[in-house]
């Protein structure tokens, strides 16, 4: 991880503290307004987005589909043109290989190019473990490093800092004075770079994942901002790269639609500054020895999923997270996984099963904004829905008859049985008028007990009325009259 | 045309007043009225908390009460999206082909009131009158599941005396997701603090839209910081006439 894991909580328990923070609120909401308009901007003025779009979909469809088809390919030609490959069924055998391969080259220390991948199997932790110190080169990476804190977005990691406190990391970080640094964004990123251009000259080994791999020819790429990947995947002798089996793409023309897709969606630019491809290794240019490792931790059990495989064709964009209500007051941390926001919400309980991130699928209002931007058309709010019945049904089996005496599935049962006889419903409403009765004041409820009672912390209720719809229909039917 | 009416739970039990002024309207626009009494809730509220094996003998009921009729309108963009896309998949995990058929057959029947207003009845002026600043609030459901567009905001730009105000961001989910209003009631709350902050920034009367659910969400926050906006109903604005206008209650 580069700044350590996420602190495993309950969503809401999470997002109560988060909410608190006004300075957290300010970052997010600034931050995720403007890149929203951005988006909004990059991506019509385009003649054909949603045809891109359904482009995207296509394509990562038809991959999964033949995802082992795809792999094999993929590992023959980067295996042809010189680079090794290695499969990881799990975190723990991928970062095995990792620790190997780096202890195999006598190397202290690494350079890491951000990679979601390498923080969800831990290995900063693991290279740590064998005495070797990976040092994150992508500027937020670097401050969220500096800082022991996790990620708290999948694209700008430090969103949730500001540059007071950025200037305040980099002052003890880089033993600089405070009269040689001020907090001006041109000051901050000239320091970064002046402290890690000693680091890309001396490194011996990067690591780095992978946004796509092109199985046609065994070509891996990386899209960037900031030019430290180029820096990470040229200059030292040893490349290792860390990859989840469903960023394979079938070949060279996909990516003529990915690179449209991803950076309009990302950053909402045209296109981004730094693409960089490699096939295994050249002589003379370049790394020596080029590893792959792919890996599968839970993924070909998304994969197994008909309703939640779309899950994998997220192309790490985060589009979803900067249109997202929710995120946008909570930000990344709340969620307590690696993968935040709406993609987290689904992806992160499927790849990890906890109490915790089992919390995740109920973190949404289901208000689809986020199936709207995603570039690769994953129905987000659809497989939330197949994962809250998921979690629902487990429960109902591990606590087997006691799962009925938990409030909410109680009441669920009881409110299914009510509405399943209309008798039953009815007289369910006249109940309800007369039990409201000592609570109602000026036609509202002002307090609501146990499960409801997050409702009138902040909103009243209206009292159920004297006369429902249907007595009202009634009683005209009755009458013969149209008068209301 | 003879129409059966759909009014969902919620609006039966706690808006009977969008009920009535959808009768008000279909009426006056000279359509026949039934009201199947079978009908209950569509489920959606355990649909969307997990428990949607629970709700399969709803989806039976819904299909037996409405079945025999041509056309079922209801003032909820949230019930009839249910109705459209989530039920063909219950009905898949009920495992009954008759069901799965017999949902196929009937939910192209089943309509949103604004959208059946201008799209069957192709109507957008119904002769209402409601001389009051009103802001429109489109919810998600009717925005993203049954994509109506702009449908209620053209009939509410016909009614005679309206000043209509558009609001700002208002295609941000107001926070009330169903359950997800009491389960994450914090966060919940938080987005509603925006939208409330937006309604009022139009110095609106009256903040409509196309669903309760969300209006009641909404309605409870105007009412307990005491803002003097109040919600109501898209059908409500449109039965108000100057021979029956609208007053509060």
């Amino acid at each position: 991880m580069s700044g350590g894991a996420p602190k495993a909580r309950s969503f809401s328990k999470a997002a109560h503290e988060a909410l608190q923070d006004t300075q957290l609120r300010r970052n997010l909401a600034r931050a995720t307004s403007t890149i929203r308009e951005k988006r909004l901007r990059a991506t019509e003025e385009l003649p054909d987005w949603q045809g891109l779009r359904e482009a995207g979909r296509a394509i990562k469809a038809h991959t999964l589909a033949h995802l082992d088809h795809y792999l094999m390919r993929l590992e023959q030609n980067v295996v042809a043109r010189g680079g090794r490959v290695h499969w990881a069924r799990d975190a723990a055998e991928a970062n095995a290989i990792v620790q190997e391969l780096v202890l195999a080259t006598g190397a202290r220390e690494v350079i890491k190019v951000k990679s979601i991948t390498t923080d969800e199997i831990g290995l900063n932790d693991a290279l740590s473990a064998v005495g070797v110190h990976a040092i994150e080169t992508d500027l937020a990476e670097l401050i969220v490093q500096l800082a022991h804190e996790p990620s708290s977005h999948i694209l700008v990691p430090a969103i949730h800092k500001n540059r007071a406190e950025i200037r305040a990391l980099f002052l003890d970080a880089m033993g600089l004075a405070p009269s040689e640094l001020s907090d001006e964004p041109a000051a901050l990123a000239a320091a970064a770079r002046r402290f890690l251009r000693g680091k890309f000259l001396e490194a011996r080994v990067g690591i780095s994942g992978a946004n796509f791999a092109v199985a046609e020819t065994g070509a891996v790429c990386v899209v960037e901002s900031e030019g430290n990947g180029r820096m990470c995947t040229t200059l030292p002798e040893t490349l290792i790269t860390v990859m989840g089996i469903e960023k394979v793409v079938p070949d060279w023309r996909a990516m003529e639609v990915f690179l449209q897709l991803l950076p309009r969606s990302s950053t909402a630019e045209r296109m981004n500054p730094y693409t960089s491809f490699w096939s295994g290794v050249r002589p003379g240019d370049g790394p020596q020895a080029f590893h792959l490792v792919l890996l599968d931790n839970g993924r070909s059990d998304v994969l197994a999923q008909p309703e939640r495989r779309q899950t994998l064709h997220c192309i790490r964009c985060s589009a979803c997270l900067n249109v997202c209500p929710v995120y946008a007051r909570v930000g990344g941390h709340a969620y307590g996984s690696h993968y935040p926001g709406p993609i987290g919400a689904i992806l992160s309980p499927q790849l990890f099963d906890t109490p915790e991130a089992d919390t995740l699928p109920f973190a949404s209002t289901l208000c689809g904004a986020c199936y709207d931007v995603c570039p690769v058309k994953i129905d987000i709010p659809s497989v939330l829905l197949d994962l809250r019945l998921r979690s629902v049904e487990r429960r109902r089996v591990r606590r087997g008859r006691l799962a009925a005496l938990e409030t909410e599935d109680g009441a669920m049962r009881l409110a299914a049985a009510v509405f399943a006889e209309p008798r039953r419903y009815e007289w369910a409403q006249r109940w309800a008028r007369v039990v409201q009765t000592p609570f109602v004041r000026d036609g509202y409820v002002e307090r609501l007990p146990g499960y409801l009672a997050g409702w009138t912390r902040t909103r009243d209720v209206p009292a159920v009325p004297a006369r429902t719809f249907r007595e009202w229909w009634r009683a005209r039917e009755r009458s013969g009259s149209s008068e209301p | 045309m003879r129409i059966a009416l759909f009014i969902p739970c919620y609006v039966d039990t706690l808006f009977p007043g969008a009920g009535r002024a959808t009768v008000e309207v279909l009426e006056r626009l000279g359509h026949e009225l039934v009201f199947p009494e079978e009908q209950t809730c569509c489920g959606q509220m355990h649909v969307n908390t997990g428990y949607q094996r629970d709700v399969i003998p709803l989806v039976r009921n819904f299909v037996r009460t409405f079945g025999p009729y041509d056309q079922v309108v209801a003032p909820s963009a949230s019930c009839v999206g249910e109705v459209r896309e989530i039920y063909p998949r219950l009905a898949r995990l009920s495992r009954n082909p008759e069901l799965v058929a017999a949902v196929e057959a009937l939910a192209p029947r089943v309509h949103e009131l604004t959208s059946f207003l201008v799209d069957t009845l192709e109507v957008e002026d119904v002769g209402a009158y409601f001389p009051h600043r009103v802001t429109f609030h489109p919810t998600c459901h009717s925005q993203r599941v049954l994509r109506i567009g702009d449908r209620p905001q053209r009939l509410l730009a016909q009614v005679r005396g309206i000043e209509l105000v558009a609001l700002p961001s208002a295609e941000e989910c107001c926070g009330f997701g169903g359950t997800f209003s009491v389960k994450n009631a914090d966060t919940s709350s938080a987005m509603l603090a925006s939208k409330v902050a937006n309604i009022l920034q139009t110095g609106a009367e009256v903040c409509a839209a196309a669903d309760n659910s969300c209006l009641m969400h909404i309605g409870g926050a105007l009412h307990r910081q005491r803002t003097g906006v109040r919600t109501l109903h898209v059908a409500e604005i449109l039965a108000s006439t100057e021979a029956h206008p609208w007053v509060p209650a």
